[in-house]
C-alpha cells in the first residue's frame, strides 16, 4: 500500500511537471506577452499593499501593529498564497469541467486526475504575486528590529512552506467540493483569495469569533498569524502560547491529508454518478 | 498475461448502471428516483471486430462507453476489457484503449496539435520510433499536415475530430471507442474518417466500438450492430438482420409520363401518388431489379430512384412495431419525441 502510494505520488508529480512544462514552453513562445502579464499580476496583487500603506498615512498603527509589522504579515501570506496559487490555482475549474463533461476526457488518460486538473493552464504569470510578496517580506525584515534567535530564523521558511501547503490544501479541498456542488468555485475563492486578504491584516483588528474560526476550523491562522506573533513577540489575542506557531507544519500536513481524502471521495462520487 | 481469450476481448455480463436522481419536491423535501441507465447488458466482442452500438438518445450508449473506459463504476454485473476490470484499474487500462468523444475534445484547447501530441507521447510513454511512425501515418491518412501548428480552438469541427482520432491512436491502443465520431461533420470529413477507421481496423487489428446516429457509418464500417433501448440490448447481429427484424422497406420512386392510377405490382405497395410521381415500398431484403423491370414493362417510365431506409425508422419500427407506433400511449417512458 505504501509502495503504491509512493508510486502514485511519483507518477502524479511526473505528469504534473510534464503538463506544466508544456504550458511554460507555450507561454514562453510569447515572451513579451508573458512579461506584461507577470508585471500586471505583480501590480494588481500589489495594490492590496498600496491600500494598507495609504491607511498608514492617516494612522500610526493598525490594531497595535506598525507598518513594517503589517508588511511582514502581508509578505508572508502573499508568498505562501502565491506558492499555492502558482501550483494549484487551476483547481477552481473542477466544477466547470464536471458541468461541461471535460472531466471525462481526463479520466481516460493514464495519469492521476489531480495532477491533470492542477497543471491545466499553468500560469507562470502568477510569479508576479510571489515576487511582490517576497519583496515586501524582505523590506519588512530590513525595517523590523527583531531579536533573531535560531527558532525565529527557522520559523520564517517553515511558515512560508507550511502556509503554502495549508492554502494548497484549501485549493484541493475546494476543488473536491465542486464534484458535489458544481458552482462552488466562488465559495472556494472566498477561502483562498479571501483568506489571503484576511491574513494581510493584523489579527487584532478582527473579532474573536473570526480568530477562533481561522485557528480551529479552517486553520488559516497557521499560515502566518500564529508563527508571526511568535517572531514579532506579540501576545496571542486568544491567549494561546507563542509556541503554537511551531505547529504550522503539523497543521499543514493534517490539512493536506484531509484534502487528499476529500479529493478521493469527490472523484469516487463523480465516477458513480457521472455528474 | 491477462488471461483473456481473443474471443472475449470485451466482456459484459449483466452490467447495470443505476443513477439516483434527486428532485426537489417541495421546500425541503426531496424525492429520490432510480434511473436504470443500463439495465443488465451482456455481450462479447472478439479482438479485431468493428461493432456499431446504436439506439435512441438516452438509451444508455454513452453510459456503456463510460463504464468500458473506467470513467463510471458499474452498479452491478461483470465487465472486462482485455481482461482488465476498467473501474478498478482505470490507469492500467487507459494505456491500452483509445477514446474519442465526438462532442468534446481530449486535446488541449489552447495548444497546437503538435504540442498536444508531444504531451500524449510522454504521458503514455510511447517509444520514440513508434510515436514517429504512428504520427506520420495519422498525419498522412487524416490529412493533418497543415494543421499541426494550429491551436485546437482554431480548428473546424471536422479538423478537430481528425486531430482527436489521431491523438487516440498514437499509443497503439488495442481497442478504440468512438462516441459519435462523425456527428456534425461534413460529407468529405465523414468519408475521410470512415476510410481511416477501416484502415486502422484492417491493418492494426484494432477492435472498434462506435456509437452513431448515422446509418452510413454502420453500413460502411460494421458487420455487427448492437441496438440498445432503455438500457437493454434489443438486437445484436448483422445489419441485414436489423432490416429484417425492423421489417424495413426501401422505396422506389418512379416518374411516369403522365398521371396514372396507383401502380399495382405484386411484392410492393404504392404508398404515395403525387401527379406523375409514385412511391413504391418493397422489403429492404429483396432486389429492386425485378420491380424496376415490372414497372418499365407495364407503365410509361421516365425516371426512377431508390431510397434506402433511415436508421431511425428502422430502429423505431423494431422498438415499436406496427400498432404501437402511437408512441405517446406506448408502455413506459418510450416516447422518442419527448
Amino acid at each position: 500500500m505504501a509502495e503504491s502510494l509512493r508510486s502514485r505520488a511519483y507518477h502524479g508529480v511526473r505528469a504534473y511537471l510534464l503538463i506544466v512544462g508544456m504550458w511554460v514552453r507555450s507561454t514562453m513562445a510569447y515572451r513579451t506577452s508573458f512579461l506584461i502579464m507577470t508585471v500586471g499580476n505583480f501590480a494588481a496583487t500589489g495594490l492590496d499593499f498600496v491600500v494598507i500603506a495609504l491607511m498608514f498615512s492617516h494612522v500610526g498603527t493598525l490594531g497595535g501593529f506598525t507598518l513594517p509589522e503589517v508588511a511582514f504579515l502581508y509578505g508572508t501570506t502573499s508568498t505562501a498564497f502565491g506558492l499555492a496559487d502558482l501550483i494549484l490555482g487551476s483547481m477552481d475549474r473542477v466544477g466547470r469541467r464536471v458541468r461541461d463533461g471535460t472531466m471525462d476526457t481526463l479520466l481516460v488518460r493514464p495519469v492521476p486526475i489531480l495532477a491533470q486538473v492542477a497543471a491545466d493552464r499553468f500560469a507562470l504569470r502568477r510569479l508576479g504575486r510571489i515576487s511582490q510578496g517576497l519583496l515586501l517580506l524582505v523590506w519588512s525584515l530590513v525595517r523590523l528590529d527583531i531579536d533573531w534567535t535560531v527558532d525565529r530564523v527557522l520559523l520564517v521558511p517553515v511558515m512560508l512552506l507550511s502556509g503554502g501547503a495549508i492554502f494548497g490544501a484549501v485549493f484541493v479541498a475546494g476543488g473536491a467540493f465542486q464534484f458535489w456542488a458544481n458552482d462552488a468555485s466562488e465559495v472556494q475563492n472566498s477561502f483562498t483569495y479571501g483568506g489571503n486578504t484576511l491574513l494581510q491584516y493584523p489579527p487584532t483588528v478582527f473579532g474573536r469569533e473570526v480568530l477562533r474560526g481561522v485557528t480551529f476550523v479552517i486553520p488559516l491562522a497557521f499560515v502566518n498569524w500564529l508563527p508571526a506573533l511568535h517572531i514579532l513577540r506579540r501576545d496571542n489575542p486568544l491567549g494561546l502560547p507563542g509556541q503554537v506557531g511551531f505547529a504550522a507544519p503539523l497543521v499543514a500536513l493534517g490539512c493536506c491529508l484531509l484534502a487528499g481524502l476529500l479529493w478521493r471521495r469527490g472523484l469516487r462520487s463523480y465516477r458513480s454518478t457521472g455528474s | 498475461m491477462d488471461g483473456c481469450a481473443d474471443d472475449d476481448f470485451i466482456e459484459l455480463d449483466g452490467v447495470e448502471k443505476v443513477f439516483q436522481v434527486r428532485r426537489r419536491a417541495g421546500l425541503l423535501r426531496r424525492e429520490r428516483r432510480e434511473v436504470r441507465a443500463v439495465d443488465g447488458i451482456s455481450f462479447r466482442v472478439p479482438r479485431g471486430e468493428m461493432v456499431g452500438y446504436i439506439g435512441p438518445n438516452g438509451a444508455g450508449k454513452s453510459t456503456t462507453i463510460k463504464m468500458l473506459t473506467g470513467i463510471l463504476v458499474p452498479s452491478g454485473g461483470r465487465l472486462r476489457v482485455a481482461g482488465i476490470d476498467p473501474s478498478r484499474e482505470r490507469t492500467r487500462l487507459a494505456r491500452r484503449i483509445g477514446v474519442v468523444f465526438g462532442q468534446r475534445t481530449t486535446l488541449w484547447w489552447d495548444l497546437p496539435l503538435r504540442d498536444s501530441y508531444a504531451l500524449v507521447r510522454r504521458m503514455y510513454r510511447i517509444p520514440d520510433g513508434r510515436y514517429r511512425e504512428n504520427l506520420d501515418r495519422c498525419v498522412e491518412l487524416l490529412d493533418l499536415g497543415a494543421l499541426l501548428e494550429v491551436p485546437v480552438r482554431q480548428l473546424s469541427l471536422g479538423q478537430r475530430m481528425r486531430g482527436d482520432i489521431a491523438a487516440a491512436l498514437l499509443h497503439d491502443p488495442e481497442v478504440l471507442y468512438l462516441d459519435e465520431p462523425t456527428i456534425g461533420l461534413d460529407v468529405v470529413s465523414k468519408a475521410k474518417v470512415r476510410e481511416f477507421l477501416r484502415e486502422v481496423n484492417a491493418e492494426q487489428g484494432t477492435t472498434v466500438l462506435l456509437t452513431t446516429h448515422d446509418l452510413t457509418d454502420i453500413e460502411q464500417l460494421c458487420e455487427r450492430v448492437m441496438v440498445i433501448d432503455h438500457g437493454r440490448l434489443v438486437y445484436d447481429g448483422g445489419l441485414a438482420g436489423l432490416h429484417a427484424v425492423g421489417e424495413s422497406e426501401r422505396t422506389l420512386v418512379v416518374d411516369l409520363e403522365r398521371e396514372l392510377p396507383p401502380i399495382e405490382i405484386p411484392g410492393c405497395r404504392t404508398v404515395r401518388v403525387e401527379g406523375p410521381r409514385q412511391w413504391l415500398a418493397f422489403p429492404a431484403g429483396s432486389s429492386a431489379a425485378p420491380l424496376v423491370a415490372a414497372v418499365a414493362d407495364g407503365y410509361p417510365l421516365v425516371d426512377l430512384s431508390v431510397r434506402e431506409p433511415d436508421i431511425e425508422d428502422v430502429i423505431a419500427r423494431m422498438l415499436y412495431p406496427a400498432g404501437k407506433t402511437d408512441v405517446a400511449s406506448g408502455p413506459g417512458p418510450t416516447s422518442l419525441s419527448v
